[in-house]
């Protein structure tokens, strides 16, 4: 069955590294996703499992195969690109009828397969448009149903809902993922919208610089970053930085900048470490005025937002350190700008992380 | 000082600025440009052949003259059909070679593919008789005796030899401004290399094909230096008019409009023809056959398509190009260097033929370059509409596609009316409509690339029509006005068949040579050899500027 393996794989463009000896594993019928920030070597990997570029060193196998030197026509695959690629010169059946041309099915098979793919993207009255007749939607569900109709049972998608409107967007994954759940097909998805991501898949490799940081379900990777950059790219954190002052079998207490102390459960360092504690803005809580208590830390209100479906504050704590609440907006009170308050940190909810060796906002970079 | 100069030239800047806001000084800018286009470069040569066409008649007396010019007529395109076609056939392989190959070494091989483009026709048709013909120097040698005479086939070589990197540079241009996500997308869905060409890279790029094929087309039919040297006893239409003009038998002249009329007539439909029916023509995209190209697409025949191209490329295009440098290096050995920098015998008039050639190639530069930009803007613009921009842009090819001696006898009809204008005016005027189309087909292609939205932001951040034509269009667009002028450049300095009609008088350096290899002038073959040696190392140099302009390093 279409499951995917690489072995130490490194893929370098001259001098730039894309891929840095990546090992991973998709599993059969798993809906998997590569995300990570732009030029981090996701698209580079996907192509690799393609065989549109072939890898430096290491080895890839599909359906425990080994395919690193076999061309892509010969691997089983069906891609669909950022740009769709759909032939200019071609109508939507020609397109989705091209795989099973090229691959010399009887006439009455391309026939038949041709008409399943198109009413199942709900295209099929739309046959004889070629591309610039279609919009961007119709566009990308042609360039599905080709990719599927060449009896691909392992499909890869390039950034395939990159191109369109945000709400067209939205509904499209669903079904993206609908379809390749109900074909029992193995997907391997690449976005640079964790959102997206973490809506349609199973399991989720975070990359950067070529590397794979953590592969995880989606919860797994929201609730248990293992890296710094994973605690950022997935969500929103707040980092803030301090040393360990004491560990105990419970958990350790961190002093923070201005010697705050903050205790953190679950979560163990040696003492004298420097480390980065992140915490999400939505496990915070925020309460009026000045309050003492186990890991509150008094300030006041910089800056408010309304976001719609939140609130969103960015508190000043009486270090100097800044951190931003999150809070349902239809719960609870609201606070002004200028207003004093009380932020509490979760013990169970916080995690730590070694201070990177090349500085925290390295780390944390985009690009 | 140079602060005055500054201020000066900001104020000129200023002045033109505030002069281009004003539609009135626009306008008459653009009416100035049509006007030059119409009255000097597209009217004369279609007046001349009206103004005798009263001659015509003669031909039809003269049973024989007439069946001659039928066979150098049908000649030529019999030629130049059977040349585009293998031209497109041996350069699509290559640029596809420059294109997929992975090697450092293809960018040589693709400076390497322009040489014959940049090397003077006539100085091409010479070295390429030497190699092939010539039974003491070239490959004949050999053999002993002339391993392809003078004829048909020679012609065939050489206008194989001087398009071909014509076909070359468009496919190369063309395939890598490809989306290569095509081919990959064919290639996920299981077709072979071949499959993934043939069914979606080649119908993409079909009218990027169709243009390389008119290209190779237009060259062949309209070459004229380099055929007159390799012809020997057999004529096709500028051969036959050249013969004509030099015989000046009973009848020439209404043989002359005769063969020129036909040749601009069926030039102009039969390119008219390919852009109506080109886009038009579909290629065989549903039949595959899959084993078959499978095999087509192994390692082994696609190195064997590699190798026979590069063969094809060395043996019969770049070795006989520069086979000529075998004679001159004869030259500069024993002695005939000396005589030529001393400029004392046949040398006398060579070095004034050069500085005619380069002068005259300088002043047609200037002058289009200066005339041909604003009607670039007018065309990629549309300034005057749709449809009269489309014409234009149509009527803008003509002077490139019809042959050049024909375009040049009936300039010289033309312009004979006008007595006043001196032989070097003739000859301007000649290189003038020769070369405009190269400039403005040029830069009309870099003006459309220009985002107009660029403009547009420009505009509204409070730029003039000529401050948005200084700091946005000019800038983005000079690599191509730079080739643009180049290729006018070269093309001039290589320019023949034009020449020949016009002028009586003066020689430029192709038309020396032409005289030189018919033993008009009788020359050894070393002092030749050197003669076209001078001329491939400038315009050698004129190449290496031109690349390194193009690719912005210069």
């Amino acid at each position: 069955m279409p499951e995917v393996r690489l072995e130490n794989v490194t893929k370098k463009y001259g001098k730039i590294i894309a891929v840095k000896n990546v090992n991973l594993h998709v599993h059969d019928k798993e809906y998997f996703s590569l995300i990570g920030p732009s030029g981090c070597g996701k698209t580079t990997l996907l192509r690799l499992i393609a065989g549109l570029v072939q890898p430096d060193e290491g080895k890839i196998f599909i359906e425990n195969k080994l395919v690193t030197h076999i061309p892509p026509e010969d691997r089983g695959i069906g891609f669909v690109f950022q740009t769709y690629a759909l032939f200019p010169h071609m109508n939507a059946w020609d397109n989705v009828t091209y795989g099973p041309r090229v691959k010399a099915w009887e006439e009455e098979k391309r026939e038949r397969i041709g008409r399943e793919m198109l009413e199942m993207v709900k295209l099929y009255e739309r046959a004889d448009a070629v591309p610039k007749e279609l919009s961007g939607g119709m566009m990308q569900r042609v360039a599905l149903a080709r990719a599927l109709a060449a009896d691909a049972k392992l499909l890869l998608l390039d950034e395939p809902l990159g191109a369109l409107d945000a709400k067209i967007r939205f509904d499209l994954r669903y079904e993206l993922r609908k379809l390749v759940k109900d074909l029992g097909l193995t997907a391997v998805h690449v976005t640079h919208d964790q959102g997206e991501a973490m809506a349609i898949s199973d399991r989720i490799a975070v990359m950067k610089k070529g590397r794979i940081l953590q592969v995880d379900t989606p919860q797994e990777l929201y609730m248990k970053p293992q890296h710094v950059f994973v605690a950022n790219f997935i969500g929103e954190s707040n980092f803030l930085e301090g040393y360990i002052v004491e560990t105990n079998d419970k958990g350790c207490v961190i002093e923070l900048r201005g010697g705050v102390i903050v205790n953190v459960v679950n979560q163990t360092r040696n003492k004298g470490e420097r480390v980065v504690l992140a915490v999400r803005p939505e496990t915070l809580s925020i309460e009026k005025g000045h309050k003492k208590g186990l890991n509150c830390i008094t300030g006041h209100i910089e800056r408010f937002r309304f976001e719609g479906t939140d609130v969103r504050y960015e508190v000043r704590l009486k270090n100097e350190d800044v951190v931003v609440i999150v809070r349902p907006a239809l719960m609870g009170e609201w606070f002004n700008e200028g207003e004093k308050v009380t932020a509490c940190f979760p013990t169970d909810k916080s995690y730590l992380f070694t201070y990177p060796s090349l500085g925290l906002r390295s780390e944390l970079a985009l690009e | 000082m140079d602060g005055l100069i500054t201020v000066k030239g900001r104020n000129l800047g200023r002045f033109l600025e505030v002069l281009s806001s004003k539609r009135s000084i626009r306008s008459l800018i653009y009416a100035c440009t049509v006007i030059f286009f119409f009255a000097l470069i597209l009217l004369p040569p279609i007046l001349g052949i009206l103004l005798k066409w009263n001659l015509i008649g003669q031909i039809f007396e003269n049973s024989s003259l007439m069946s001659r010019a039928m066979s150098a007529i049908y000649a030529s395109f019999a030629i130049a059909l059977f040349v585009s076609i293998i031209d497109v056939i041996a350069g699509l392989p290559m640029a596809w070679f420059i294109w997929k190959g992975k090697s450092k070494w293809l960018n040589a091989l693709d400076t390497l593919a322009d040489i014959p483009f940049i090397v003077p026709t006539v100085a091409l048709g010479y070295s390429i008789w030497l190699f092939w013909s010539n039974e003491t120097q070239g490959i004949s040698s050999l053999f002993g005796a002339s391993l392809v005479s003078p004829g048909w086939l020679l012609i065939i070589l050489v206008h194989f030899v001087f398009s071909y990197p014509a076909v070359v540079r468009v496919m190369v241009g063309a395939l890598f401004d490809y989306k290569r996500t095509y081919e990959e997308a064919s290639r996920t869905l299981g077709a072979a290399p071949v499959t993934a060409d043939r069914t979606v890279t080649f119908p993409i790029l079909k009218t990027s094909f169709i243009a390389a094929f008119t290209l190779a087309f237009a060259r062949s039919i309209s070459e004229t230096g380099a055929t007159v040297i390799v012809a020997g006893t057999f004529e096709n239409g500028p051969v036959l008019i050249n013969n004509l003009k030099t015989t000046q038998q009973l009848g020439y002249e209404g043989a002359l409009v005769f063969v020129s009329f036909i040749l601009i007539a069926v030039s102009c439909m039969i390119f008219a023809t390919i852009m109506i029916l080109g886009p038009k023509l579909k290629m065989p995209v549903r039949k595959v056959w899959p084993v078959a190209e499978r095999k087509l697409s192994s390692h082994g025949l696609t190195n064997l398509r590699n190798t026979s191209t590069l063969l094809v490329f060395f043996v019969l295009v770049l070795i006989p190009s520069l086979f000529v440098a075998l004679p001159a290096i004869y030259a500069i050995l024993n002695g005939t260097l000396n005589e030529a920098l001393s400029s004392t015998g046949i040398w006398q008039g060579y070095w004034q033929s050069l500085s005619l050639s380069y002068g005259v190639a300088f002043v047609a530069t200037l002058l289009n370059t200066v005339a041909g930009l604003p009607m670039a803007i007018l065309i990629a613009r549309k300034r005057l509409g749709v449809l009269p921009s489309t014409i234009l842009d149509v009527l803008v090819n003509i002077p490139m596609i019809v042959p050049s001696i024909a375009l040049g006898v009936s300039l010289s009809i033309f312009w004979n009316n006008f007595p006043f204008i001196p032989e070097i005016g003739l000859l301007l005027f000649a290189h003038l409509s020769i070369t405009y189309p190269y400039f403005v087909r040029s830069m009309t292609a870099a003006i459309e690339r220009v985002d107009m939205d660029l403009e547009e932001a420009s505009k509204t951040l409070g730029a003039k029509p000529f401050a948005v034509f200084r700091t946005i269009i000019l800038p983005l667009t000079k690599y191509s006005l730079f080739a643009g002028a180049i290729m006018m450049f070269t093309r001039s300095v290589s320019e023949t068949g034009a020449t020949l009609a016009v002028v009586t008088e003066l020689k430029t350096a192709p038309v020396l040579l032409v005289e030189w290899v018919k033993q008009i002038v009788p020359a050894s073959p070393m002092e030749i050899g050197l003669g076209c040696g001078f001329l491939i190392i400038l315009s050698f140099v004129i190449l290496l500027i031109s690349r390194g302009t193009v690719r912005g390093r210069y």
